[in-house]
Formats: structure tokens, C-alpha cells, sequence
């Protein structure tokens, strides 16, 4: 079972906010997804290795060079709130 | 409607070679009829004509319809997202850069679960999209726009991605074929990432030999995604007129009880349909397959949730009013930006790589991918092919299972371990079916598996097959009898369309 702290701790750590009825919902949903996928826990594959890519790649490398790429002003012109060049964000430290 | 809608996207092709069919024109036909979506299938349509076209010497493939979820420079791409509403990437996928390059306009952008992850389609923050067989069901997902708009007449043809079953499930869903290449066959570049390990392009079509001519235009290395190869040759149109000397393999662990009665008969019919082509049916094992829900569950959020890490309301997409500092802006405009799906994989991914966690769920579940692939392996050194239905059951009501998100995955269950092997799998009309609850019969998929890179030994067998079940409905209402003319002159001899 997936406790209300512990959806609470995740939830912080992917920067995720959710209302008081979310975390009760998600606890439920959460629960139950982990619980069928618990069945693989008891599986014994010591020894197996784990596979993280199925195409056999060797390094991929590129000649490091400059090349032609997006201009700033362009790649500014999607953000939210771009100012001077750059992207503004609220501050990282909270307001008093 | 103009009776060249009634072609396929080659034979349409054909004619504009021969000169028999005027690009511009037949590309005006195709708007006319997008306009007319009433499945909401559509996010944004070229209403003019021309929206990032290249110049090319002599235009002659059809217009296609392309999943939001590939960057269209300067056209609205959301990934069905409310966190990019308004999004116009600076840059242009590879895949939708090389049908341009090959002369094919973009007909339009289709509707799709957000960020592709949902099997209905009902996952989409702008509405979920009708199934033209019955417009009370789902078209599928996570492709169902693309799905819905070959199938509803409103597209010639079209592109999807399939990380766990996004093109084969809605191509079953809504009578049409469905191809996920091997992984690594398409570029993902331009792709927005879901699960970038499991994620591949692929064509939704008509018939098979679309989905070929399809898979030509768009496969390739690209030096813009690493993991890009190609295929090993260009593949070429299918032209197999029998199933002779070919061995398919049925997993014996096959969950035959979970499958709907009308899908679970019209899938021995077609085991049938493939002994009567001359190929031979067999059992296998795939011990670890019924496994494939459970490690795809974790990896695939697990990458989701490091992926959209970068919804931050920074550099692109919305940013949530707030009057905090920058965390309280991260969290404010991810709880407005995502939509409930997405937060719970969001949740279920850093929940599975959090600390303590790790090994327990992400490394255990990725040893399990070993597994699944080995079992392929095994089964492809005795057999050429493994067969399953494509889905569980034909279409289910819209609502019907989205209180339940695990009833929704177990969806998946058929597709979801040739994803994890990175293989090529086609799913091809096997039929219509009475849906369990009863009512008007709906089409059924049959998902056909082959070994990494064999796309072309894949399509051949499938093509024959094609012509065996001889499939040949369509929904009321489209602008057409039947999907499509399965049988190309020069192979077998129909009359031309």
C-alpha cells in the first residue's frame, strides 16, 4: 500500500502539485498498479542483465565541429517569459 | 466526393507517376475532406495547402495526416497537451522533414491521449476522438486521431508512434493496418519523447502496401538521433501471393480466456486463413510475455518521468500564474499543465527510480525486458513469425474503462512485449466481430511479430495474408465502399481503382 506521505514525498520530488483529493486518489491508483506489477518482484532473474536499450549500438560519435543552429532570438520566442536574451524565472528563493 | 479518394495512397502515387492525377488537385481533395471531421480527430488542419512544404521537383505522394506529437516548425504541436497549447516548434521532426522531402504535404495534425500515453484516446486534453465505426466508442490509443482519420475517409494515410502499442491497438480498433518498425528503424528525432527507449515512428494505412511504401519514405539513419539505424535495405512493395514454407507461432501461454469471444474466433479463422495460404501454424512458449504489463508499467513511466521533466514552464509551453518562488511555479503549472493520466505515470515512474526503490522496480523490471526478448529469440530460431490477436476485444465505449486505470493497461497486453524486444509487429483486419455486450460488429486485428530488422520478410507474409482474409468493409459514412483495393495490379491482377 502506497501511503498519503509517501505520494506527498514523490509528488515533491517530481515537482508535481496535487490537490488533497489528487494525493487520496492517486494513493488508491497507485496501490493497485503496484500491486499487479509486484507480481515480477518474485520472479528469480539474479544474474539476468538488465536491458535498457534492445538495438546493439557501439558509440555514435561526430566530428565536433560548429554547425549551424537556432538563432537566439528564435529559440526565445516560445518561452513564457523571455527577457533580454534570456529566460526570466520567478526567483528561487521565496518572498518573505 | 471525388471517387480519387477511393485510392489508395499508392495507387494514387501510380497515377500521379503516370501522370494520370494532378498532385495539387488531388491534395485539394484531401483538405476538402479533412474539413469535414466530425471525430475530432484533427488538432489543426493546412487549411491553404502548402504549410512547411519543400520544393520538390515533382510532387507525387499523397497528403499525409501526422500524430501531434512530431514538431512541425512554425505549426501548432501539442502532444495532445494542455502544457503546450500554443506551441509552435522552431524545427521540424525527421520524419515529417522526410515526407516533405519526398513531395507529400501534411494534410493536418491528429488528436491523440497526452504525451501518448493511453490506449483510448480519452487521455486527450482537447476531447477524445470518435471511432468512425460507431462513434459511442474509442478509436483506440495512444494514435487515435491517426487511427480515426484513415478509417473515417479523412486522410489517405497517416503517421503515429507506438511505444507499447500506440499504432497497432487503434489501427485494430478502427480496420486498418498498423506497422511499429523495429526500434531504431525510423528517427525519433523532432519526436517528443514519451519513453525514449521503447518509443518508434510507423505508418497507419489502408493496406499493406501502403504501410511499405510508407515505411520507404520515412525510415533511415538520421545523425540527429544516435540511436537511429535504418533498415538494413529499402523495402520494397510486398508482392507474396501464398504463405509457403513459412512457420507462425501462437504463444501457447496465450491469455485466451482475457480475449472477447467474437476477437478470440475470428483470430483461429485467420490461423485457419494462414494454413489454407500454405503456411504452417505451431505453438511456442513465451514464458515471460505475460510479464511484459508489469515491466512495461514501470519502464515506460520511469522514462515519462524523467522526459517530462522539461514541462517546466521555462523555455516553451505554459507557465502557471504564481506567487511563489520557482519550485511553487514548477508544480503550479505541471498541476495545471498535465492532465490525471499523466501525472499518474509521472507519480508511478519517480515512485518506481526513487531511492530504496531502484532495484525493486526499474532494475528488476529491465532484467525482465532481457527475459521477454530472449523468449522472442528462442522463438524466432525455430519459427518466422508469432501471431496474437492485436487487442483483447474490438472498441469499448467511450467512459467504459476510465475509472479503472488498470483494466486500461491490461489493454496493452497483446503489444506490449514485442515494444519492450524492440520488433516489428503489424497489425492487419482480421474481420468484424459483435462486440461481448452485443450490437453492430466492429473490425478485430491480427497482429503478426517478426524479428528485429525483417520489415520486408514481415510485410510479404502480411500482404498475402491480406489478400487471403480479403478483408474489404468499411465504416458507413466514409466517402468510400470499403477501406481500401488490397490487391495491386501487376501482382495478382484486380482492376485498377
Amino acid at each position: 500500500m502506497i501511503e498519503r506521505e509517501q505520494v506527498l514525498h514523490v509528488a515533491k520530488l517530481a515537482r508535481l502539485g496535487l490537490t488533497d483529493e489528487e494525493v487520496e486518489r492517486m494513493a488508491g491508483e497507485l496501490s493497485g498498479i503496484l500491486g499487479h506489477v509486484d507480481r515480477i518482484a518474485e520472479l528469480d532473474l539474479d544474474g539476468v542483465e538488465p536491458t535498457s536499450h534492445v538495438v546493439e549500438l557501439e558509440n555514435v560519435w561526430r566530428a565536433d565541429v560548429p554547425h549551424e543552429s537556432l538563432d537566439p532570438e528564435v529559440a526565445l520566442a516560445q518561452a513564457p517569459d523571455p527577457d533580454d536574451g534570456a529566460f526570466r524565472v520567478p526567483s528561487p528563493q521565496a518572498e518573505a | 466526393m471525388s471517387d480519387v479518394l477511393a485510392l489508395t495512397a499508392l495507387q494514387a502515387h501510380e497515377a500521379m507517376v503516370a501522370g494520370d492525377l494532378d498532385a495539387g488537385e488531388y491534395a485539394a481533395t484531401w483538405r476538402e475532406a479533412a474539413a469535414a471531421d466530425e471525430l475530432n480527430a484533427y488538432l489543426w488542419r493546412d487549411e491553404d495547402g502548402g504549410a512547411g512544404a519543400i520544393a520538390v521537383e515533382r510532387p507525387c505522394i499523397a497528403p499525409v495526416a501526422v500524430k501531434d506529437i512530431f514538431c512541425t516548425e512554425g505549426v501548432p504541436t501539442t502532444a495532445g497537451s494542455r502544457i503546450l497549447e500554443g506551441y509552435r516548434p522552431p524545427y521540424t521532426s525527421t520524419a515529417v522533414r522526410r515526407l516533405l522531402e519526398a513531395g507529400a504535404p501534411v494534410l493536418g495534425k491528429t488528436n491523440m491521449d497526452e504525451f501518448a500515453m493511453g490506449s483510448s484516446n480519452e487521455n486527450s486534453a482537447y476531447g477524445p476522438v470518435l471511432n468512425p465505426w460507431d462513434r459511442g466508442r474509442v478509436p483506440g490509443g495512444s494514435s487515435g486521431g491517426s487511427a480515426a482519420v484513415v478509417a473515417g475517409g479523412l486522410a489517405p494515410w497517416s503517421i503515429g508512434t507506438d511505444t507499447g502499442g500506440s499504432i497497432r491497438q487503434p489501427a485494430a480498433l478502427c480496420g486498418i493496418v498498423g506497422l511499429k518498425p523495429t526500434y531504431g528503424a525510423i528517427s525519433r528525432y523532432g519526436m517528443i519523447a514519451f519513453a525514449s527507449s521503447l518509443d518508434q515512428c510507423g505508418p497507419l494505412t489502408r493496406d499493406v502496401s501502403d504501410a511499405a511504401l510508407l515505411l520507404g519514405i520515412l525510415q533511415g539513419a538520421d545523425p540527429c538521433d544516435s540511436t537511429s539505424v535504418g533498415l538494413p535495405e529499402a523495402p520494397r512493395l510486398p508482392d507474396r501471393e501464398d504463405l509457403s514454407g513459412l512457420r507462425f507461432a501462437v504463444p501457447a501461454d496465450l491469455a485466451r480466456d482475457a480475449i472477447e469471444p467474437g476477437v478470440r474466433e475470428l483470430f483461429e479463422a485467420t490461423l485457419a486463413t494462414i494454413e489454407r495460404l500454405g503456411g504452417e501454424i505451431a505453438e511456442t512458449s513465451l514464458p515471460h510475455a505475460e510479464h511484459g504489463i508489469s515491466a512495461y508499467y514501470v519502464i515506460a513511466p520511469a522514462e515519462a518521468s524523467s522526459n517530462l521533466a522539461r514541462y517546466d514552464g521555462v523555455r516553451y509551453g505554459m507557465r502557471a500564474e504564481s506567487a511563489g518562488d520557482v519550485i511553487e511555479m514548477y508544480e503550479a503549472t505541471r498541476a495545471q499543465g498535465f492532465g490525471a493520466e499523466v501525472k499518474r505515470r509521472v507519480m508511478l515512474g519517480t515512485y518506481a527510480l526513487s531511492s530504496g526503490y531502484y532495484d525493486a522496480y526499474y532494475g528488476q523490471a529491465q532484467k525482465v525486458r532481457t527475459k521477454i526478448a530472449a523468449d522472442f529469440t528462442a522463438a524466432f530460431s525455430e519459427y518466422d513469425f508469432v501471431v496474437t490477436p492485436t487487442s483483447p476485444s474490438v472498441a469499448f465505449g467511450l467512459g467504459e474503462k476510465t475509472e479503472d486505470p488498470l483494466a486500461m493497461y491490461l489493454n496493452d497486453f497483446f503489444t506490449v512485449p514485442m515494444s519492450l524486444a524492440g520488433i516489428p509487429a503489424i497489425s492487419i483486419p482480421a474481420g468484424l466481430a459483435e462486440p461481448a455486450g452485443g450490437g453492430p460488429r466492429l473490425p478485430v486485428g491480427f497482429q503478426i511479430a517478426a524479428p528485429a530488422f525483417a520489415e520486408q520478410k514481415l510485410l510479404d507474409a502480411a500482404y498475402a495474408l491480406e489478400q487471403g482474409i480479403g478483408f474489404d468493409a468499411g465504416p458507413s459514412g466514409a466517402p468510400y465502399a470499403g477501406i481500401g483495393h488490397k490487391k495491386r495490379t501487376g501482382v495478382g491482377g484486380e482492376e485498377d481503382g
